[in-house]
């Protein structure tokens, strides 16, 4: 079905500036994915999948400038020792970044790989975004295929030795960045994935995951605090059978966030979580809209979500778990929850659930609330002032969250920087 | 070191008075029994001194060492002195039970300009204290109270006391919900801090609790008043004859 005229206005306004990689094998997957998303289109308002967020400075053709962020703390993960790959405003900075080589793993970047022989990688570049658009068009996604010019390709065949920490850096204040990543962790191997960072004024990042059988991948990400950043991203995964996935992001500050994150879990007794904390103070709209396929028996999925809110500011939560026939022993969970530290913040959530099969466990929950009025005297009667004994409960609130972050220190280093950050805004 | 002097208070919400112009003064070294029948004000008259919102003081004055603490934040009054051992201790999951009580100790000292405790002093002060009052590692590592017994939750209120050290000691009706041993562990634990620098108000419905706690005078509260005060006398009577008495006696 052709688009209508004006839609197709809109997305030639849109894609004018962009040029298409000319190189290699990414170009047929390039072409197929503007074919997509001509007759997708780009998002519009009234769009059901874009009830919640509001998609206008996403798919207008300039990116609205960011201010630059004073941040004059430790850079996020500093702590680890980590393989740092690092994209300034979209751009590779080789200066920056570490030497790709590691054992246990093949890293190559997308803007060198077009003319290599990466049969993995020819095999998963738009493959998942492609599957994904299913029940839903997700045209950003398809825009990112299509143009990106650069992000890694990541083939896992061990267990390397220290994670790859993917880090974005804003330095230009009406940057455009597209960065799109492709991870194949074979059978039996291990990676955890790190991505830090603002990237540029308006962000849009792809990241597919293939896990084959028994495979494991960690996905931890800080996105940046620039106030006035922008970003939509998505993770598309594929988990094969006993693999596990497993993703948590961090959102504080940003005018606007859409995370997308679809999974499919092919192989039976595959495991999937996605988690997210976020922070939101002010002009600040912050989204998660996750799809959970089951397609096979006795996997587990599980969806937490954690948005503590004020001054105004928005979290939006669209979750859904989809059991297919014959996907019997399903074990699914979801729960997304706001903290609304006032009356002008808003948290709008579609918990769904969607099943053919008849021997499953799904639960799903959403709740909003303000701050405990007891819990809070009671510390405060302890002589905890108000400020902080409301930062305690709201970091106790974020707790569920961070905690589906399998790595402790990790976890930790996160709840270290919720703290600081609430600290801070306390001032 | 507690003079409260004609409390009148009345709820925030509803035009219902609930203290009625109470009277009561604790000298330091000394421990106050208050006692009265259901509704006559207690946990109101500990909920308003510890600064509890939802109430609205209508007359009179509540002062520790001489400093009027009702216009003060609960966080105030508690770096000033006073602390409320709970009748219900709220449960808050998700903050661990020694990160709390290290950060009250900590936020109390920064409060009177005092040096902040360091983790290895903490530690070994509430690992002795804790272990006086049968508390053991794992309920210091959980949540605050959260999934504690009835028991466990009165138990943590006084190791609370105990390491906030506070000088103006209030119970809120501590023995309910405990069985006996229980009620020995916590009497044990507020007898230890009984010293001559430091006040206890225990409010209580029943007498048994102040065998173990001996009291130096006993107050019986009706109506949102003092009605009568006198020795631990007073409370044998009240547990032989109950409340009905001595409230006709004073009407």
């Amino acid at each position: 079905m052709a688009l209508p005229q004006p839609k197709l206005d809109a997305l030639d306004a849109r894609i004018a500036a962009l040029s298409m990689p000319e190189d290699g094998w990414p170009r047929a997957a390039r072409e197929a994915a503007l074919a997509r998303l001509r007759e997708m289109g780009l998002p519009g308002p009234r769009d059901e999948y874009w009830r919640f967020t509001r998609p206008d400075t996403l798919v207008q053709a300039e990116a609205p400038a960011a201010a630059l962020f004073e941040n004059d703390e430790a850079p996020m993960f500093d702590a680890f020792d980590r393989l740092k790959i690092v994209f300034t405003d979209g751009v590779f900075d080789a200066e920056a970044s570490d030497d790709l080589a590691l054992e246990g793993i093949e890293i190559e970047r997308l803007a060198e790989a077009a003319t290599a022989d990466l049969h993995w990688a020819r095999d998963l570049y738009g493959v998942l975004e492609a599957r994904g658009h299913s029940p839903v068009p997700r045209p950003l996604a398809a825009l990112n295929t299509a143009f990106a010019a650069d992000g890694v390709l990541i083939r896992v065949t061990g267990r390397p030795s220290k994670p790859v920490s993917l880090i974005y850096r804003h330095e230009s204040e009406t940057s455009d960045a597209y960065l799109h990543h492709c991870v194949k962790v074979e059978a039996g191997a291990e990676l955890t994935l790190l991505e830090n960072g603002p990237a540029a004024a308006r962000f849009n990042n792809v990241i597919e995951a293939e896990i084959a059988d028994g495979g494991t991948l960690h996905h931890v990400r800080a996105q940046g605090r620039d106030h006035e950043r922008r970003a939509a991203t998505h993770v598309f995964a594929r988990l094969g059978r006993q693999s596990v996935f497993k993703s948590f992001s961090v959102t504080v500050n940003g005018v606007m966030t859409r995370n997308e994150c679809v999974i499919e879990l092919d192989g039976e007794e595959g495991v999937a979580h996605v988690a997210g904390a976020c922070v939101g103070d002010g002009d600040f709209h912050q989204d998660d809209t996750v799809f959970i396929t089951h397609a096979a028996e006795r996997c587990e999925s599980r969806q937490v979500f954690k948005k503590v809110l004020r001054n105004g500011a928005t979290g939006v939560f669209q979750g859904k778990i989809l059991v297919k026939p014959g996907a019997q022993k399903t074990d699914g969970y979801q729960i997304s929850q706001s903290l609304l530290l006032d009356e002008d913040s808003q948290f709008l959530a579609k918990p769904e659930l969607e099943i053919y099969a008849d021997d499953v466990a799904c639960s799903h929950g959403s709740t909003s609330g303000d701050i405990d009025e007891d819990a809070l005297f009671y510390l405060r009667a302890r002589g905890i002032p108000e400020g902080e004994a409301t930062d305690i409960l709201t970091l106790a609130f974020l707790a569920e969250a961070v905690e589906e972050i399998e790595d402790e220190t990790l976890a930790g280093d996160i709840t270290a920087r919720l703290e600081a950050w609430l600290a801070r805004r306390r001032g | 070191m507690l003079e409260i002097k004609n409390l009148h208070v009345k709820l925030e919400e509803e035009d219902k008075a609930i203290l009625k112009g109470v009277d009561l003064t604790v000298e330091a070294g000394k421990v106050h029994a208050v006692m009265g029948p259901n509704g006559s004000g207690k946990s109101t008259l500990s909920y308003v001194l510890a600064g509890r919102e939802g109430y609205e003081v209508t007359e009179g004055t509540a002062t520790l060492d001489g400093e009027d603490i009702l216009g003060m934040e609960p966080e105030e009054r508690a770096a000033a002195g006073l602390f409320l051992a709970f009748q219900y201790p709220v449960e808050i999951p998700g903050v661990g039970n020694m990160t709390f009580l290290r950060t009250a100790v900590n936020a109390q000292r920064k409060a009177r300009g005092e040096e902040e405790m360091n983790s290895t002093e903490f530690l070994k002060t509430i690992r002795a204290r804790a272990k006086e009052l049968d508390i053991d590692a794992e309920m210091l590592k959980r949540g605050v109270n959260s999934g504690f017994s009835g028991g466990e939750k009165k138990r943590n209120e006084i190791l609370q006391m105990a390491m906030l050290e506070p000088r103006m000691c209030i119970l809120d009706e501590t023995d309910s919900g405990l069985d006996v041993d229980a009620m020995k562990l916590v009497a044990q634990g507020v007898n230890k801090l009984r010293d001559a620098g430091r006040g206890f108000l225990v409010i209580t419905h029943y007498q048994r609790l102040l065998d173990h706690i001996v009291p130096d005078v006993v107050h019986i509260m009706a109506g949102g008043r003092i009605v009568k005060s006198g020795g631990p006398e007073l409370a044998l009577e009240v547990e032989k004859n109950g409340y009905a008495d001595i409230v006709e006696e004073v009407a």
